[in-house]
């Protein structure tokens, strides 16, 4: 029998240390959702394809399914439990841009950080950054146009 | 997550990982180097990767090096594919980079990882082998350089405890007349039935192809024949498409027959657009 490689890692996540024993192959979706109880991150296809997973890892989205949780030891993790009222939530309250919304946690993570990052994106850009996430409902018009509703307010502010 | 218990390293050095590499296998280990980690996690989740220890080596400073000195670009194996985008030191490079998978996905992609992967598209070797680039390899005996056509047939051919450190590419290629294009089956994020690169060098069309065969690959012998000007462009192109290494690929993605048709018409194309008539 393998002997067990659980070990304790101090993550950052959603600005607060938290200690947590996972094993050293456990991905950061599973030790979010398991041993810290963030359920907001989705698991979907655990393949790197749905997005559903997404989380940002130093203000970089990822795919939590896709990286191992000790990789992000010294890193700053937020997850969708970590925003609150940011104008994208808002947006896509405003524009329906959900349906049975379990992809919409990996669609919002995404979004945040276009929104953050690249304030003067134009079509092309937010078409590539939402490519990463697959909604099957099909919400996308809605989902562009909440992203494109925060830029434009970016925009109008600054 | 990866269904068997494996140790994770995180070496500063390249002395270290190739020092680890080295100790872990005398303890009868199978430790397997580590970049962005999404092809190892995701294919051993189906048991198609086996491993007791990983080395990450994205903290290895020679591995995140992105640098373009006089002479030549240094892109260390370890930056994700959207690091490289972003910084844009060399556009056809670029235009493949962006071409794999999603962007997200490519936060965590590495180059080198995407280069020596087993899922055999490997579409950012294209540019590189076009270039002639060289490849800085680590081992156990240390770090040596060697022109990317002794390392790369098909796949990587690195020994046992070796790892990819960097690729170096001449400047001059950087800013050569180039053509990319990526057909897939359907949608805009995927595997391809077709990926091409291209450039033009001294007069002369180099062209490299991922997705035609269960391997990357450029080949001399094609571009002899899409270069033969005294023929008539047809017949270079049919000519092309003879020389093609084999087996040609014929699976879900696309039949062997539709991807030769798709092949030929992005040939006509790409000599249209470098201006090879």
């Amino acid at each position: 029998m393998e002997s067990s490689t659980k070990c304790e890692m101090q993550l950052l996540v959603n600005g607060e240390t938290k200690s947590v024993v996972a094993r050293q192959g456990d991905t950061l979706l599973f030790v979010l959702r398991n041993e810290l109880g963030l359920t907001g991150a989705k698991p979907g296809c655990l393949n790197g394809d749905c997005g559903a997973c997404t989380a940002l890892v130093d203000g970089t989205p990822i795919k939590s399914c896709m990286m191992l949780a000790i990789e992000t030891v010294g890193k700053e993790i937020t997850t969708i439990e970590g925003l609150h009222n940011t104008p994208i939530q808002r947006a896509f309250v405003e524009h329906f841009a959900f349906q049975c919304g379990y992809c919409t946690p990996g669609f919002i993570m995404n979004a945040y950080a276009l929104t953050e990052t690249k304030p003067d994106a134009d079509d092309a850009t937010i078409q590539e950054w939402l490519e990463s996430n697959i909604c099957r409902c099909t919400s996308y018009q809605e989902i562009e146009a909440a992203v494109k509703e925060v830029l434009r307010q970016k925009r109008k502010t600054e | 997550m990866i269904p068997f218990e494996i140790t994770y390293h995180r070496p500063r050095s390249i002395e270290e990982a190739v020092h680890l590499f080295d100790t872990l296998q005398q303890q009868g280990k199978k430790p397997l180097y580590y970049g962005g980690g999404t092809e190892i996690i995701t294919l051993s989740r189906l048991h198609l990767v086996a491993a007791d220890a990983v080395i990450d080596i994205k903290h290895i400073p020679e591995c995140r090096t992105l640098e373009f000195n006089p002479h030549e670009l240094v892109l260390g194996s370890a930056l994700p594919l959207t690091t490289l985008e972003e910084a844009n030191p060399f556009p056809l490079l670029t235009k493949a980079a962006r071409e794999v998978a999603d962007r997200t996905a490519r936060n965590q992609i590495t180059l080198g990882g995407n280069i020596c992967g087993q899922i055999f598209y490997r579409e950012t070797v294209l540019p590189l082998l076009l270039s002639d680039s060289q490849a800085v390899i680590a081992g156990k005996d240390g770090v040596k350089q060697c022109s990317i056509h002794d390392v790369f047939l098909q796949h990587i051919r690195l020994k046992p405890g070796q790892f990819l450190v960097q690729m170096k590419v001449d400047r001059s290629y950087a800013s050569l007349p180039h053509f990319h294009r990526k057909r897939r089956k359907q949608g805009k994020v995927g595997y391809p039935l077709v990926t091409a690169a291209a450039i033009k060098k001294d007069g002369q069309i180099r062209v490299a192809l991922s997705g035609v065969c269960p391997f990357p690959f450029r080949s001399k012998e094609m571009e002899e024949r899409l270069n033969a000007r005294h023929l008539p462009l047809h017949d270079r192109i049919e000519g092309a498409i003879r020389a093609l290494p084999r087996p040609i690929l014929d699976d879900i993605e696309g039949s062997a027959a539709y991807r030769l048709f798709v092949l030929k018409q992005m040939l006509f194309d790409m000599i249209d657009e470098l201006g090879g008539e």
